[in-house]
């Protein structure tokens, strides 16, 4: 891997008070940054799945994974970065609307198969779910209809297959 | 049966084999205290400052290789534990601390007493529990104990609010634990194994880095087969100083910033590095970007995430190194290695550590630090356990006393507490008592924690104290010295007569100011039964050399500047 690239790791954790506390801190401490993190229930009881990600050279990535890994609620953690896997994020979106851009923006949405949830006088708020870019370049498309809020949840992600 | 939570936790300690436990009691523990008297087992040292608790519990733990416990009140006693959690954290030191915490319903209220010790020590435990049912409270001792005890050893805290303590539950102690996150790797993997012997048997030039995971790991069997049968010098870390014979030829000291010239050389100069149970701490490898510049480097350690961390391994093996060293060993060859060892030879001889007799016989009456921490070593004949403090004393106790007894050497080496000195030799002298234990302090960090000679007079822990009294923060005073223009801002302490606290702590003590009245001082001290004070007031501005000066390799090893004595003016 060349440096520097956007590194996956997922990691099976204890669904137990302080976890998500002992990972942060883990990361605070040393030094590590990280992207996005996001976490959630997974299939198996008792246990959530949390989607890293953490843009540093691979020997960085390698020590932050290690580190994750002795942490005693981390049951599993892997560098799924290489894998072929599925990686979705999902952003809400916000976005400035008058009478005379609506369609424009509503047309914009339909292109990227994303969903208009909220609608109201002077705005419109917009579901996305894809791979960053995708939601990067809606974003970018509607900066310029002035965008008032987003809220983005970060990169959840799975192997392929198996 | 059904059980208190302070009967439940005191079952749990027996049932590990708890002998000891250091603490100060409060509030948020009285139930714990409370019912110490049903458990006659278990006997309880009450020290003077939960600090003094966590290194006594330390140096018991490193003493004797099972963990220490010690117990502290919610809120200031638990915070007080800090600084003795973090030691024994960077030094891989199994610890059990427990506190007490206010009762559950206060939680979160900042509740007289409270502190979130839990999350204070986040970054300095291994684990760390806050119970909060009774009846979970035997399962979570038992894990602690095997996390702390396991593995790369390592400080667990548990945490009990007041009401758990005496909230009742059913009494069962699991036999098994159930850590589906917690693994570690006993068994080298055979292909790094074989992949290391290989090396070995091609090196010419190969040097050992023994670090504290030997002790830890027990394998000086292990080690000193492989040193002998393939003929391969031995460099030590700090904490590694007593895993190898001091007195063996093919040993060359410690190595790093204060490390012998020899020993640094052999590093700088060897083509294979064998980095056994070490984690490559800067004061060992001194700049990494000229560290062993022709070395391929063979890493063994138990903890994968010390690979790579500061250091990269070209061979690196996952494992107890006990268990590594013994498979390795079968895939080794005999070697000579004559021409090396040759070398080594002649730089021992050409660069020697001063030798503090003829330090002492040249500068005349003056008393000199290496000198007395030699005729500590002429007198026990390293039959003893040296508990250091940390600065100067530290580091003449570490390269002026020849350990040849396995595990002989305690010292505060990551974090480089002062004040860990007096403390820690107690826990040791507890964990040992039939061993000889003398606590070398230095004059300021014995009055971080001089307080614990209350402890030892109570308990009655015959400790020997000698006070490399040099009334100086002498080795900050060093650096402002050679690094700071010699400006010596706040180094210089005024020290109390150390031999009058001693005795109102009724403990005898002598004050020693000339060569000559060392070697009877150390006798007497030892032939003493129960614990004794040497104040010894030696020349203030010794320094320590070899040094490597911060920020530069191991190939700047500065050495003693020629007759030692110009240097000090
Ligand atoms: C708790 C703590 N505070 C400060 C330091 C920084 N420090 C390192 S060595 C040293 C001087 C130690 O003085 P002393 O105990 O007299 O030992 P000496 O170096 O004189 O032998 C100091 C202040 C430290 N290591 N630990
Ligand atoms: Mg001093």
């Amino acid at each position: 891997m060349n440096s520097n690239t956007k590194h996956t790791l997922v990691a099976l954790v204890e669904d137990k008070p302080g976890v998500l506390n002992r990972v942060a801190s883990l990361f605070r401490r040393r030094g590590f940054n990280i992207q996005s993190l996001a976490v959630g229930s997974s299939e198996q009881p008792g246990l959530s799945r949390m989607t890293i990600v953490v843009a540093d050279d691979s020997t960085v990535v390698e020590q932050v994974r290690k580190q994750l890994d002795k942490l005693i609620n981390v049951v599993k953690v892997s560098d799924i970065t290489d894998e072929d896997t599925v990686a979705r994020e999902l952003a809400l979106i916000k976005v400035k609307a008058t009478a005379s851009t609506r369609s424009e923006i509503i047309q914009i949405v339909d292109v990227f198969r994303a969903n208009i949830v909220d609608v109201a006088l002077d705005s419109l708020t917009v579901e996305v779910t894809g791979d960053e870019d995708k939601v990067e370049s809606l974003i970018k498309l509607l900066r310029g209809f002035g965008i008032k809020e987003i809220s983005r949840t970060g990169r959840i992600a799975l192997t392929r297959g198996a | 049966m059904k059980k208190t939570g302070a009967q439940i936790l005191c079952e749990s300690l027996i049932r590990e084999g708890v002998e000891v436990i250091f603490g100060i009691l409060g509030g948020a523990v009285l139930p714990i205290y409370d019912t110490f008297p049903q458990y006659p087992q278990l006997r309880h040292i009450l020290v003077r400052h939960e600090q003094g608790a966590a290194h006594a519990a330390d140096g018991y733990a490193r003493a004797t290789g099972k963990a220490g416990v010690c117990i502290a009140t919610s809120g200031p006693g638990a915070a007080n534990l800090v600084t003795g959690i973090a030691n024994a954290y960077m030094d891989s030191s199994p610890l059990i601390a427990i506190t007490g915490q206010v009762a559950r319903p206060f939680i979160g209220k900042d509740a007289f007493q409270e502190a979130d010790i839990t999350g204070i020590t986040l970054p300095i435990t291994k684990h760390n529990y806050l119970v909060t049912d009774a009846a979970e409270l035997a399962k979570t001792v038992k894990e602690a104990f095997y996390i702390a005890q396991t593995g790369r050893p390592s400080p667990v805290l548990i945490d009990i609010p007041r009401d758990v303590q005496q909230e009742e539950a059913e009494f069962v102690y699991p036999d098994k634990v159930d850590l589906p996150g917690y693994k570690f790797i006993s068994q080298g993997h055979p292909a790094q194994i074989r992949r290391a012997a290989k090396a070995i048997n091609e090196a010419s030039q190969p040097v050992i880095i023994a670090g504290r995971g030997i002790v830890i790991s027990q394998a000086y069997d292990e080690l000193k087969e492989l040193v002998e049968k393939a003929q391969i010098p031995l460099v030590s870390t700090l904490l590694g100083i007593a895993s190898f014979p001091g007195n063996h030829i093919l040993n060359l000291g410690m190595l790093g910033m204060h490390g012998t010239a020899y020993a640094n050389m052999a590093v700088q100069d060897a083509d294979l590095v064998i980095a056994i149970g070490m984690r490559f701490d800067d004061r060992a490898t001194a700049n990494t970007k000229g560290f062993a510049p022709h070395a391929r480097i063979i890493h063994i350690d138990i903890d994968p995430a010390e690979i790579d961390k500061n250091v990269p391994a070209d061979i690196p093996i996952v494992g107890d190194v006990k268990t590594v060293l013994k498979a390795l060993n079968q895939e080794i060859e005999s070697r000579d290695h004559l021409d090396w060892l040759s070398q080594l030879e002649q730089w021992r001889y050409e660069h020697p550590l001063p030798d503090p007799e003829l330090v002492s016989g040249e500068r005349g009456d003056e008393l000199l630090p290496q000198y007395v921490i030699r005729q500590i070593y002429e007198a026990t004949q390293g039959d003893a356990i040296i508990v250091t403090g940390v600065g100067q004393n530290q580091m003449w106790a570490a390269q002026h006393f020849i350990y040849t007894k396995p595990n002989s050497f305690i010292s505060a080496g990551g974090l480089g507490t002062m004040g860990f000195e007096l403390p820690a030799a107690m826990g040791a002298k507890v964990g040992c008592p039939e061993e000889m234990v003398w606590c070398i302090a230095g004059d300021g960090g014995f009055q971080m924690t001089i307080q614990e000679l209350g402890t030892i007079r109570q308990e009655n822990t015959a400790v020997k104290i000698a006070i490399i009294n040099n009334g100086y923060l002498g080795m900050v005073r060093q650096w402002q010295e050679l690094f700071y223009g010699r400006r010596y801002v706040d180094t210089k302490l005024w020290n109390p007569d150390f031999v009058k606290i001693a005795e109102a702590y009724d403990i005898p003590g002598i004050r020693v100011k000339h060569r000559e009245e060392v070697v009877p001082a150390v006798d007497k001290a030892m032939d003493y039964p129960g614990p004794f004070l040497l104040d010894f007031l030696v020349e203030p501005e010794e320094n320590v050399f070899p040094m490597v000066p911060p920020g530069e390799s191991l190939a700047k090893t500065l050495e003693v500047p020629k007759g030692l004595a110009s240097l000090n003016g």
